[in-house]
This record gives C-alpha cells, structure tokens and sequence, in this order.
C-alpha cells in the first residue's frame, strides 16, 4: 500500500441509475481515525457514495478499497464496516441489550465476552441503565444511542452516519455533536458522516468532501473549505458570501485586480491569484469581512490602507437589516440596485454606530479577503 | 349513521335473528318452523357422525390454510421487493382470480386435474416417452387426483391462497426497508435476516392471514362439494343438505350457527394477535 493511513480508498467510482449518474467518476481517500463527512444538497449523490460504502449498491464503475482490500463486490455483511441508519433502524422487537448483542452472534463471540462488550458498549453511549427497555419505551435520541451502541459494540473499522442529527430536535441537536466528536476520539474508530446541513459538518469534522450532482467539488478541512473555496459552488454552498461575476484585468504574480460590471468598480487582491485572464470569473466576498463605514456628505472617499485607491471602497444604501442577537445582517444596495450583504457582530449591548435604514455608507474590505472563483 | 343503521338491521341481523330463533325450533308440518325454545337441535349436533364432519372440516381447513402460507411468504417477499411498476402487475395478478367465478375456476381446475386431463395427460406423454426409449416403466396407470381429500385440499389452496397474499404482503410492505439493511450490516446473512428480523415483525400480518384463509376455507361449501369424494363431506355441504334435501331447517340452522360460534372464536384470537402485534409495528 502506498499510504497505510487511508482506510477508505474510492478509486474513480460511478453509479448510474439507468442513464442518471447518482455518482460521477468520484476518487476519494479517507484517513484512519478521521471523522469525515459527505456533505452537499439532497440529491447530490452522498448518500449513494455512503451506501456504495456500506455495500447496499454496487458500483457501475470503479473500486472501493478498505484497508487495502478492494470490497467493490462483497457483500455488507462481510464488510468491516458498520452503519448507523438515519431511521436508527433499531429493531422493534428486542430490547436494547439484545439489539446491541445482535450483531455479535455472527462474530462468534462466546456468551460471557458477548455480556461484558454489550454493556461496555451501552456505558459508552450512557445507556446501560436501560439495557432492559423496549425500543418504542425510548425517545429518538435515546434510539440513536442505542444504535451507536449496536455499530460500535462490532469494532467496525469504519462507522458511516446517515443524516445522524436530521431527526432531533435544536438542542439535542446541538449536544450530540460534541457528544459525537467526544465518542469517535474515545473509541478512535473512523466515522463518515452524511449530511446536508454545512453547520454540522464544519463543526464536527476533521475533513469535508462537498458534493455536487453526483459530483465531487472539494475535498478539505472546514476551514479551508469556508477561506479558500476552490470554486463557485462550494464558496456559496458554504455559508453566506458576495458573488459578483466580471473578469481579471491585472493578473501579476504579487497582486491581480478583478473588474466586476454587476459591482460597478474593481477589486485589488493582494496576492496573485492563478486564473487566465480573459475567462468569465467570479470574485466572492464574506459578508463578515467587509467593513461598513458612514457616509459624511462631502468627507473624504475612506481608503483601505492595502489598497490601491478605487479599489474595494464601494458606496451603497441600508435596505434590510436582520437582528440575530450575536450579529445583524445589512443589506447594502449598490448604485446598480445590486445588493451586497454585510454581517457585524453586535460588540456592546448599544450600537454606538447605530446604522439604520436608508443610511448612505462605505463597504470596505482588504485586499486578501476576497476570493476568486471559478464555475 | 342512520341510513347504515337501517341498511345493517334489515339485511343482517334480522335475517341472522330468524335463522337462531329456528335454530331453537322444531319442524311444523311440511313447511312451516315453530319455534319451541327447543335446544335438540344442538345436542343432535353433538352426533359422533357431525362431529367428525366438523373435524374433517377444521382439519382439511386447517392443512389449505398451512400450505397457503408456506406458498403465500415467498410470493409476499417478492412483491414486497419488486420495483414499483412491478408491484402493481403482481397485485393485479393476485386480484385477478377474485373477479373470476368461483364455479368457473373449480371446473377448470376439474379439468385440470381429472383422469383425462392436463396433469395425466402429460404424465402419460413421458410415460410414452419413457417407454419408447426402452425404459421398463409397464403401463401408465391414470393418477387419482380428483374426488379425494387430496382434491379439497388443493382445491381449497386454489381458491384461498389471495387470502393469505394480501395481508402479509401489506405487513411485509410496512416493514422499515432499513431494519432488513441493519440486520446485513451487522453481519447477519439473507436467511438470517429473514428468520430473526422479518418474519418476527411480520407476524401480526400472518396471524391476520391464517385467520382470513382459516375462516372462509372452513365454511366452503362449493369446492368440497366438486372436488371432493362421497366421503369428504366438509360442514358447509351438510347444512345445505339440511336446508335443501333433508327439510330439516331448524337444524341447519343450529349447524350454521355452530360454525359461526367457531368463527368468531377465531375472530377474537386475531384481533388479540393484533393488539399485540400492534404494539411491535408502531416503529
């Protein structure tokens, strides 16, 4: 083996249904002990790529590998691999004792170790007080334990996570993704996580893959995923950002500047950006990165001190303004009617800059926020 | 709430009234029924001649509603897995013998199975060909397949075996796809699954179905008649006989009842399985 970390090795993977290709040509590695996930729009494929995984499809094309071995045609059962469904699919009629001991039988386990792994297991998911309860005397997210419980107690090498949070509610929600990233450091097993909410992933994976119509778009950490999106899908599937399309006119090793029609002016980077000159580009802009200024009638144009003049100043109105507790919203429009959106933290419990609608301000930002992108 | 009210007393429990009120009566002349309050009618039932009728009946019953399901499960596990569009075809293939006379499917089956029918026929073409190729088989004996119990009994799988389909198909469609998945991923093989997982859950479903093909094969009355001999007379044919040949309506109607006391027993028995077994198809 070439790289004795990767424990999940897609190689060039398709699946077509009929002439629809639910998965296009995707190559993927995933390293031992990470916590992964999958992450793209319903119908992006993901959820077809995890159960290629678990072995529920057949690929039309390409390999799986895990751990070296190509898996493309064994069966789920002979896989090394556990899955937590979305549904938990926890068996209605057993109890939790014998859900999590059911997948032990087929390990040859004696009796005595099978006792002592399921309740270590339970304990892991703070259940073993409820070995003896029914499934349908359980809340969801008690059924979502036990069905970690039931994965984990196999010693899978990897643990795939089908929409694992989509069914509970805010708050329990928001626990069990540090609970989830607490049990894979404490048991040290692989997860691959599938999900379309971008909050959950980036907060809870070591690396994301964002898919798109079946195809791969990037494969990074969150927040390489968030600072350097590699291309326009990723940069506006992930978060908020400013997208202006226009075109590179100063493209130096040091420096490049972007000239976008629909922002009415230029923007100035301050590093050089790879991208051919001529081709139809988009610049992206965060809306937290830019910096809203009042506008004085007759006071000076403010300037960006890592800016050429004319560059990344821009002149707008206040339209909307959404107050979200932490940070308000702005949207900002521009003499050409477009509209730029910009986020302030709320710093002090009185706005001292007190911005309201219909306000004329500044939009300022630096010459390395802005990222440019490609289709 | 009025109209099937109505509907409901008339049609049903003011016939089924007068037929257990002659079932306490006594024979009045040659065409009328007095009803004396008389319970001979129930004792005579308790005749070791009736109640071996009524034992044959349950029994022949009993054996039609065990192979309907050992035929009906794997037909239901198909349907269940086959694609959308094949479904509805498989549904339809079920259905189709319901909208078809009874009579006619009974005949066609005679036709099938009498000595110079289908069966036979091809029997004795291999065994004309077994001959010619010099096989020492000596001469071809026509199988008895119509008039015996072996006849009832096909003849009763024939005609009920829908019965059994329908409800464990719709348990069998109710089952979480994922819980069949679950049971692979956590090492367990096809036939595993099906014993641990599936068939467990599905149980309320086959109670249903033994229940629904019990009742109606229990009270048959047209398929013992044709396809049976002289000797496998199953309870249905006896009440007509007291009704029709022997006049003796008081009687029959004490026979009639008899089989729907046994009927509701086994009413009960379901509707205690799917109290039970509701509990397990919530989730």
């Amino acid at each position: 083996m070439a790289n004795d970390d990767v424990i999940i090795k897609i190689e060039n993977v398709t699946k077509r249904y009929g002439k629809v290709a639910a998965v296009d040509n995707v190559s993927l590695e995933i390293k031992r002990g990470e916590f992964f996930a999958l992450l793209g729009p319903s119908g992006c494929g993901k959820t077809t790529l995890l159960r290629m995984i678990a072995g529920f499809e057949v690929p039309t094309e390409g390999k799986i590998f895990i751990d070296g071995v190509d898996v493309s045609n064994v069966p789920p059962n002979k896989r090394p691999i556990n899955t937590v469904f979305q549904s938990y699919a926890v068996f209605p009629h057993m109890s939790v004792f014998d859900n999590v001991a059911y997948g032990l039988q087929f390990d040859n386990v004696p009796k005595a170790d099978q006792y002592q792994r399921v309740m270590a297991a339970l304990a892991d998911v703070k259940l073993d007080h409820l070995a003896d309860r029914k499934p349908d005397q359980m809340s969801g997210g008690q059924r979502q334990r036990v069905a970690l419980a039931r994965a984990l107690v196999k010693r899978p090498k990897v643990l795939l996570l089908d929409e694992p949070l989509s069914a509970l509610d805010a708050k329990l929600r928001e626990a069990m993704r540090f609970e989830l990233t607490a049990l894979q450091e404490k048991v040290g097993v692989t997860f691959v996580m599938v999900t379309h909410d971008q909050d959950e992933a980036l907060a809870m994976a070591d690396r994301c893959a964002v898919m798109e119509r079946g195809r791969l778009m990037q494969t990074a950490n969150p927040s390489s995923l968030y600072e350097f999106p590699s291309n326009r899908f990723v940069a506006d599937f992930i978060g908020s950002v400013n997208l202006f399309a226009g075109k590179l006119v100063v493209d130096e090793p040091s420096h490049a500047q972007f000239y976008s029609e629909e922002l009415g002016g230029k923007v100035f980077f301050d590093h050089g950006v790879s991208g051919a000159a001529n081709e139809n580009m988009w610049v992206g802009i965060r809306p937290e990165k830019i910096e809203m200024i009042k506008h004085v009638k007759k006071g000076p144009t403010p300037a960006m001190e890592d800016c050429p003049p004319d560059c990344n100043v821009f002149k707008g109105v206040i339209k909307q303004i959404s107050y979200l507790g932490s940070e308000s919203v702005y949207e900002v429009m521009l003499p050409n009617e477009r509209i730029m959106r910009v986020t302030r933290p709320n710093l002090s419990r009185w706005d001292q800059e007190d911005f309201t609608w219909d306000d004329e301000v500044w939009l300022c930002f630096h010459g390395d926020s802005p990222v440019l992108l490609q289709n | 709430m009025l109209a099937p009210t109505i509907w409901f007393l008339f049609f049903f429990v003011a016939p089924m009234a007068l037929v257990w009120g002659y079932s306490f009566g006594e024979n009045d002349g040659l065409l009328g029924v007095k009803i004396t309050g008389t319970i001979k009618n129930y004792a005579q039932a308790f005749d070791p001649e009736i109640l071996k009728v009524l034992r044959e009946s349950v029994v022949l019953a009993a054996i039609a509603t065990f192979v309907c399901l050992i035929l009906a499960f794997p037909v239901a596990i198909a349907m269940t897995f086959a694609s959308d569009k094949a479904k509805s075809w498989l549904l339809l293939l079920i259905m189709l013998p319901f909208w078809t006379n009874l009579l006619i499917r009974t005949y066609a089956l005679i036709a099938v199975m009498r000595t110079e029918g289908l069966i036979n026929h091809s029997f004795e073409w291999l065994h004309g060909i077994a001959v010619m190729v010099g096989i020492p088989v000596g001469d071809y004996a026509p199988m008895p397949l119509l008039y015996n119990k072996f006849a009832v009994v096909i003849g009763l799988v024939y005609v009920h075996l829908p019965f059994m389909v329908l409800p464990l198909y719709a348990a069998l469609d109710r089952l979480d796809r994922s819980l069949i998945e679950a049971s692979l991923d956590l090492g367990a093989g096809h036939l595993q699954t099906m014993y641990k997982v599936v068939a467990p859950l599905a149980l309320p479903g086959i109670a249903a179905g033994l229940v629904i093909t019990f009742i109606p094969a229990m009270g048959a009355y047209l398929t013992p008649d044709l396809l049976g001999g002289p000797d496998d007379l199953m309870i249905a044919s006896l009440i007509e006989r007291q009704f029709k040949r022997a006049n003796n309506w008081p009687f029959g109607s004490a026979l009639s009842f008899l089989l729907m006391y046994i009927t509701m027993i086994f009413f009960v028995l379901r509707s205690y399985f799917e109290a039970k077994g509701g509990k397990v198809a919530v989730h």
